[in-house]
Parts: C-alpha cells; structure tokens; sequence
C-alpha cells in the first residue's frame, strides 16, 4: 500500500474572509475507505468539491491519479433516463457495446434492481435511488469514489440495509473511498481510517483506525468500540474511558 | 403517481353538459330573448355547418388559418427556444434584455394590427407576424426560466460523466427543460389560435376570422355561430394534441412528481 491514488498537500480553501480549510495534508492508499465525519458546516462536503477537482483550493495541492467519481445526497438521478440508462451512464467510455451491455446487466444484478431497470427515479424509492447512484459511479473503470453523505436522505433500516449493500458491492468492486458523512455509525462500520474534523477552519483532530476486514457488523466490538471513541472526540460522551473499557472486556 | 380510471358513466359526463348546453340554447331561442335575425337556433346552425361543408369553404377557411398559425407558431419556437436558452446560460444579457421581452410579451400581439397591415398587406403574412409577436416572447421567457431552474446537480454529473458542448445540450440541458417548454406550448399555441382569428378578421380575405367576420356582415348569423364551434373545437384538438407529448415517458416525470 505504497502507491498513493489521492493526497492533498498543504491544502487551504477561503471563501472570502472565512477560511474553510488550513494546510491541509491527507493521504489515502489505493483501496483504502476513509471517512471523515465532523461537526455540519465544517467544510466536509468542501473537502470533497476540492478532492474532485471540482473546486481549485486557495493554495496547496491535491494529487489523484485515476477516474474520480461522486455519489451526491439524493436526486442527482437525471430523471429523464430510467435506472438502467442512469448506470448506463456511468460505462459511457466503453468502446465496445457488448461490453457495456454486460457490465450494466451485472450492476443491476449486483444492485439486485433487475426488474426495475426500465423504471423513471421518480417511479423508485428513495432507497432504489441511492442504489441506482450507487451503481452508477461504480460502473466502469472508476478509481476513486466520493460519497457525499449518500445516505443522508434514507429511513434509518433503509441506511442500515445500503450500508451492507456498500460494503459488499466494495467487495466485488475494490476502490479507493472517501465517504463524508455526519453519521458516526456509518463511519465506524464501514470505514478503515476515520478522520475526525475540527470546527472552522477545519484541521484533523483525530484519526482512528478500525483494522478488521469488511463488511462489518454494526455491533461488531471494534465498531462500537469506534464509536465511542469518536462521541468523546466530539465530547458527547458521558464516561471518556468506556472506550477502552469495551476493548478489554 | 397516476389519477384514478374514471368509470365508463363519468367520461360521459362531457357529454351531457354538451346536451344541457343546448337544451338551455334552444330554450332561450324558443322564448325569443333576443330577437330571431342575431340569435339563431342549434337547428340553423347545424343547417348552415352542413352548407359550409357542402360548399368546401369551410375547409378551405380552416386550411388557411391552420397554415398561418403552425407556421407563426413554429418560427416563433425555432427561434425562442434557442433565444431562452442563451439568455438562461448569460447572466449579463439576461439581465440587459429581459425587460424588454417582458415590454413586448406584455403587449397585446392586436396592438400590432395597424402596422401589420402597413407593413405586410391582407393576407397570410400578416397574420403570421401576428401570431409570431404573440408566441416569440413567451416562449423565451418560459425557455430562460427553465434553463435558469435547473438544478446544479445535473451539471455536476454532466461533468463527472464527461457530458461536454453539444452533448451537454442536447442530452442534458434540452431533457432537463422538455417539461417546463411544453407547458409553455401548450400555453403559446392557445394564444396563437385566439390571435390568428382576430389577425384574419382585420387583415384577411379567407380564414375563420374572416368567414364569421364575413357572416356578420351578411347577416348569417347561423353561419357566425358555426365559426364559432369550429375554431373552439379546433382549439381543443391543439391542446389534446401537445398533451400527448408530456405523456412521453422521457418527460413525465415533469409533471408526476
């Protein structure tokens, strides 16, 4: 895990007077999942932007070799084309059509939506949309993907079921992952490093480690274990020391 | 996601208003309260639509103002809709010449009559400039609108998918608008069918305009009123025909959600 696929190097972001990020250095690993979790309005979502390319950063610089691809909150489904046509999207470089043909029926396979694929978004749940964009940015050869709180907008069970839909489409799919979410569970039970972000401007205050294979189980003693120990960081912890307690025990 | 199929008794409720309409009509005749020579009875009417048929003028007329109207109609969206859409991609010529499509889309098109004559004669051109000054500037506001709502995300996947300059266009930013535009269609090809009959009424010698407008002349009542049914029933068959389109399934969601 030598070969570094996304880093930013001294990375600062202002808009205008308020400063969003200051020199800030990241590095992710080729077929790492980091997440980065923090309070709202730290500038998760900023991170991203300057991590696509999307926005330039005020100074510093961001390095990524490889096809970079975003899942947003909710509807960025373009509703004119059905679910199979969305994902088709996402094999559009594919010079050889039998080849795209094959690698959407695999994705609607992996995303279990076979017999909705000539469905419109508006006509599929909230959870069948995620999916859909899910499968999306993972068709083709993509390298790295950004999740940008893709979850956010589901029903609780509906978050837990994508989670592990997530997890073992990674499994068939290897990438390189940045999740940005302020779903702390989410974090713990998907992620390999999690940074945890400061108030404005944004530096990482802490950086934790969740070293067991995925997919994981939302109870598994390690992710709860995660969990606290990021509730404490954000001081939402009664007892600090229950973190360590549940690793021994 | 859809309305309820009404049962087979309830469609045919158009119907009979349509009946009572006339019962009412022929009640009114009967009593008499407006004299004979300016209120004629459904039966004239039916009588006078059966000679204007006979005689091939009808058709004729309806030719005319169809030609008139799809041809002003169509100039007006080949040209509005790029308009609006260039406006709805320039902040800085929106904001330079919207108020002044807003002056002339707030101008009654009739307004324009008396130069219409000057500057085209009787005929078909000066109800297809009519009918042009009624549609064109609706149509951009509506089109710069629509591109102005679109929402940001679009762009975004544009761009991470690799959508670029004509592909950006036409495969999503035309979609992205389809809805809005033809809402607004339906809406300007209403205007064009009340414009051209009023354009032919002044500045025409065939059309429907022109034939209830020659029947008041002539004192035919009964054929002013068949006018009458046949350009509100061809005003429907418009609208029918431009709702189909937002039935197409790569447009309802639109109008669905």
């Amino acid at each position: 895990m030598t070969h570094k696929p996304l880093s930013t190097k001294e990375v600062s972001v202002s808009f205008g007077p308020v400063e969003v990020f200051h020199d800030l250095s990241l590095e992710i690993s080729e077929g790492e999942f980091v997440a980065v979790v923090g309070p709202s309005g730290c500038g998760k979502t900023t991170l991203l932007n300057v991590l696509s390319g999307f926005l330039k950063p005020s100074s510093g610089s961001v390095n990524y070799s490889g096809r970079v691809r975003m899942v947003y909150q909710h509807d960025s489904l373009l509703p004119w084309k059905t679910a199979a046509q969305n994902i088709a999207l996402g094999l559009r470089d594919l010079p050889v059509e039998a080849e795209r043909e094959r690698q959407l029926k695999e994705m609607l396979r992996l995303i279990k939506l076979e017999e909705f694929a000539a469905h419109y978004p508006h006509q599929l749940s909230g959870g069948m949309r995620q999916r859909v964009e899910l499968a999306r940015a993972l068709a083709g050869d993509t390298d790295i993907l950004l999740l940008d709180e893709p979850f956010s907008s589901l029903d609780y069970l509906t978050r837990l079921r994508l989670r592990r839909e997530l997890a073992r489409m990674l499994e068939e799919l290897p990438r390189t992952v940045v999740l940005v979410t302020h779903d702390i569970e989410e974090a713990a039970q998907l992620a390999d490093r999690i940074l945890v972000l400061s108030e404005r401007p944004a530096r990482i205050c802490r950086e934790l480690r969740v070293e067991i294979p995925r997919p994981r189980d939302l109870t598994h003693p390690r992710v709860v274990e995660t969990v606290h120990a990021i509730l404490a960081e954000f001081g939402l912890e009664q007892d600090k020391d229950l973190g360590e307690s549940v690793t021994t025990t | 996601m859809t309305e309820k199929p009404l049962a087979s008794k309830t469609r045919l409720l158009p119907l009979l208003v349509l009946v009572v309409a006339i019962a009412i009509w022929s009640g009114l005749w009967l009593l008499r309260v407006f004299p004979e020579s300016v209120f004629p009875s459904p039966l004239a009417v039916a009588k006078g639509l059966g000679e204007e048929l006979r005689t091939g003028r009808l058709a004729a007329d309806l030719v005319a103002s169809l030609f008139r109207v799809t041809t002003g109609f169509m100039l007006a969206v080949v040209l509005g809709v790029p308009a609006g859409l260039w406006l709805g991609n320039h902040l800085r010529s929106r904001y330079a010449l919207l108020p002044g499509i807003n002056f002339f889309r707030s101008l009654s098109p009739l307004a324009w009559i008396p130069f219409a004559i000057l500057w085209f004669g009787i005929g078909d051109l000066p109800a297809i400039f009519l009918i042009f000054m009624a549609c064109f500037f609706p149509v951009v506001v509506s089109t710069q609108a629509a591109v102005a709502s679109i929402p940001s995300v679009y762009f975004r996947v544009a761009h991470d998918y690799g959508f670029n300059g004509l592909d950006l266009l036409t495969k999503v930013i035309l979609p992205a608008i389809a809805p809005q535009v033809i809402t607004s269609l339906r809406v300007t090809a209403g205007l064009a069918w009340l414009v051209v009959v009023a354009a032919e009424m002044i500045a025409g010698r065939d059309g429907l305009g022109f034939a209830i407008w020659d029947a008041r002349n002539g004192l035919r009542m009964d054929l002013l009123v068949a006018g009458m049914i046949v350009i509100g029933v061809i005003g429907m068959v418009i609208d029918r025909v431009l709702l189909r389109l937002t039935k197409i399934p790569s447009i309802r969601w639109g109008y669905d959600s």
